[in-house]
C-alpha cells in the first residue's frame, strides 16, 4: 500500500486534516471537524489509525473527540475529565499523548488524566496536582495549561509533562509521584538572583529525541535547551539563534541531533517572526549550530507567530516538516526543511499540528 | 400524588443537539428541579450533563437555563408542566 500522509491540525474553530501521498506535492483538505470547537491538539494512534482531538468549548466544557474513520465521523466524551467538587472545573483539554495502551490528556487548569478505553472515560492522575509546588503554578499567556506530555517509549511508568507556568515535571511511577526537572532553565521574569528556581519556569514546548529517550529538547519562554539526562539538567542551546523566545520544538523522526525551532522576536515585541521574515531554524548537531531555513517562506511583511504545539515532522524517508501559524497558514516541507510550500492559507488560528503516516 | 417528578418541557439549543445525534430541540422529562432535569437528560444521552454542568457543581458559566423568565440554578424547583429553556449565552460564542 502506498503511503499516505495526514497532517492533523487543531485550530481555534475546529480540527482540519490535510492529506497527500508520499510525494507530498498536492494536498486535499477536509474539515472543520468537532463542531468547530476550539481544538488544542489532534493526535493519531499510529498503531490503530484512530484520531483523537482535545479541546474545550466555552459553552460545553472539555472533551476529547475520537474518529475511527480518519475524520469522517467523530464522537466525543468528557466523562471523568473533572476535578473534585469545589475545585476550579476543568476548562479544556490541551494536550494528548498515546502509548502503552493508554491515552493521556493534559488539561487547563493544569492536570493530567488517563484513559484506558480509547477516550471514552477518564481517570485523574491526581499525584501531579498533589505536588507541593502547585500553589506556585501561575497562568501563562494561554492560561494555566498542561500543554505537553512525553511518554517514555519503553517504560510505561515514565513520562514528562510541561506546564505553563509550572515547569517540567517527571514521574517514574506512572503518575503517582512527580519531581520538577528544570535545573538550568531560566526565569527572566523573576528578580535577579532568583532566576533559576526549582519550578515555575515557563516551558513552551518539549520534544524527545528519536531513539534517545533521555535526550529532551525544550523551547522555553526564556531560552532553548537540551537535556541528555531526562531533564535533570538542561543546557542552553540558544547561541546562534536570532532570539531566545519562541513556542514550538519538533524533532527529526530518526536523527536525535536534528531539531527544528521557530524563534520569534521576543515576548514584548509582538511575538512575530523576526523582521517580518519567516524562518524555521534547524540544528543537525543537537543545538551546537543553527541554520535558518527560508526557501519558500515569506521574506517580507510576515507578522505571524507559531504556537507551542503547531510544528511537527512526519516519518517518511525524507522527513516532512510542518508548521501552522496564528494567522491560519499551514506550511510544509518534504525535504527536511530545505524547501517550503504553503498548503493551507485561510484556516482559523492554528493551535497544533501533528502527522500520521499510513501504509508506509 | 407521591411522585415529585412530573414532566416539564425542556427546550435545548441547536449547538447542544448537534453533539448528541437523535436528541430533539424540545422534549418532556420528569423533573422537580433543574438538577433532576439534568439527570434525566443525561440518562437519555450520556454525557449531556457534562456539557451543561461543571463540577462546581453548577450550570456552566456560559449556559443559561431560564425558568419562568428568570435564570435558574441547579436547585431551582420546577412546577409540573413548566417550560425550561436551555440556551447558549452570547458570551461563550
Amino acid at each position: 500500500m502506498a503511503a499516505r500522509v495526514l497532517v492533523l491540525v487543531g485550530t481555534r474553530k475546529g480540527a482540519f486534516i490535510l492529506e497527500s501521498d508520499a510525494e507530498r506535492r498536492s494536498w486535499t483538505q477536509r474539515g472543520p471537524f468537532c463542531e468547530t470547537w476550539p481544538i488544542n491538539h489532534v493526535v493519531a494512534d499510529p498503531a490503530t489509525g484512530v484520531l483523537y482531538a482535545g479541546g474545550g468549548n466555552e459553552w460545553f466544557g472539555p472533551a476529547v473527540w475520537r474518529s475511527d474513520d480518519r475524520g469522517a465521523t467523530w464522537t466525543h466524551s468528557g466523562a471523568g475529565l473533572a476535578y473534585p467538587e469545589g475545585e476550579v472545573p476543568v476548562k479544556a483539554v490541551w494536550s494528548l499523548a498515546v502509548g502503552h495502551g493508554a491515552l493521556y490528556a493534559g488539561v487547563e487548569p493544569a492536570g493530567l488524566f488517563r484513559s484506558d478505553d480509547g477516550g471514552r472515560t477518564w481517570t485523574h492522575l491526581s499525584g501531579l496536582r498533589d505536588h507541593p509546588s502547585r500553589a506556585d503554578w501561575q497562568p501563562g499567556g494561554g492560561g494555566l495549561i498542561l500543554h505537553h506530555v512525553l511518554l517514555h517509549p519503553d517504560d510505561p511508568r515514565r513520562m514528562w509533562v510541561g506546564i505553563s507556568t509550572g515547569g517540567v515535571f517527571h514521574t517514574a511511577d506512572g503518575g503517582e509521584t512527580w519531581e520538577p526537572r528544570n535545573r538550568g532553565t531560566r526565569c527572566d521574569f523573576l528578580p535577579e538572583g532568583q532566576r533559576y528556581p526549582e519550578h515555575g519556569q515557563c516551558v513552551h514546548s518539549l520534544a524527545m529525541a528519536a531513539g534517545l529517550p533521555d535526550r529532551l529538547y525544550q523551547q522555553n519562554h526564556c531560552g532553548m535547551y537540551r537535556s541528555d539526562d531526562g531533564g535533570r539538567h538542561w543546557t542552553s542551546i540558544e547561541a546562534g539563534l536570532p532570539s531566545s523566545f519562541g513556542f514550538p520544538a519538533a524533532v527529526h523522526p530518526r536523527d536525535p541531533a536534528t531539531l527544528y525551532l521557530v524563534p520569534l522576536n521576543g515576548d514584548s515585541a509582538g511575538r512575530f517572526v523576526p523582521d517580518g521574515r519567516a524562518a524555521v531554524w534547524r540544528t543537525r548537531d543537537a543545538g551546537e549550530s543553527w541554520t535558518p531555513l527560508r526557501d519558500g517562506l515569506p521574506q517580507e511583511n510576515a507578522y505571524f507567530g507559531v504556537l507551542r504545539q503547531a510544528m511537527a515532522t512526519d516519518g517518511l524517508a525524507s522527513a516532512g516538516v510542518y508548521f501552522g501559524t496564528g494567522t491560519g497558514s499551514l506550511y510544509a516541507s518534504a525535504d527536511e526543511g530545505d524547501h517550503w510550500t504553503g498548503i493551507a492559507r485561510h484556516l482559523p488560528p492554528i493551535l497544533s499540528v501533528e502527522t500520521l503516516v499510513i501504509g508506509d | 400524588m407521591t411522585s415529585p417528578s412530573r414532566p416539564v418541557s425542556v427546550h435545548l439549543p441547536a449547538p447542544l443537539v448537534a453533539l448528541f445525534p437523535g436528541s430533539p430541540r424540545q422534549l418532556e422529562v420528569p423533573a422537580a428541579t433543574v438538577a433532576e432535569m439534568m439527570d434525566a437528560l443525561d440518562a437519555r444521552w450520556p454525557g449531556m450533563r457534562d456539557r451543561l454542568c461543571d463540577t462546581t457543581p453548577a450550570i456552566r458559566r456560559h449556559i443559561n437555563v431560564f425558568v419562568d423568565g428568570a435564570r435558574a440554578r441547579l436547585d431551582t424547583r420546577l412546577a409540573p408542566g413548566t417550560a425550561v429553556y436551555v440556551m447558549t449565552a452570547v458570551s461563550g460564542g
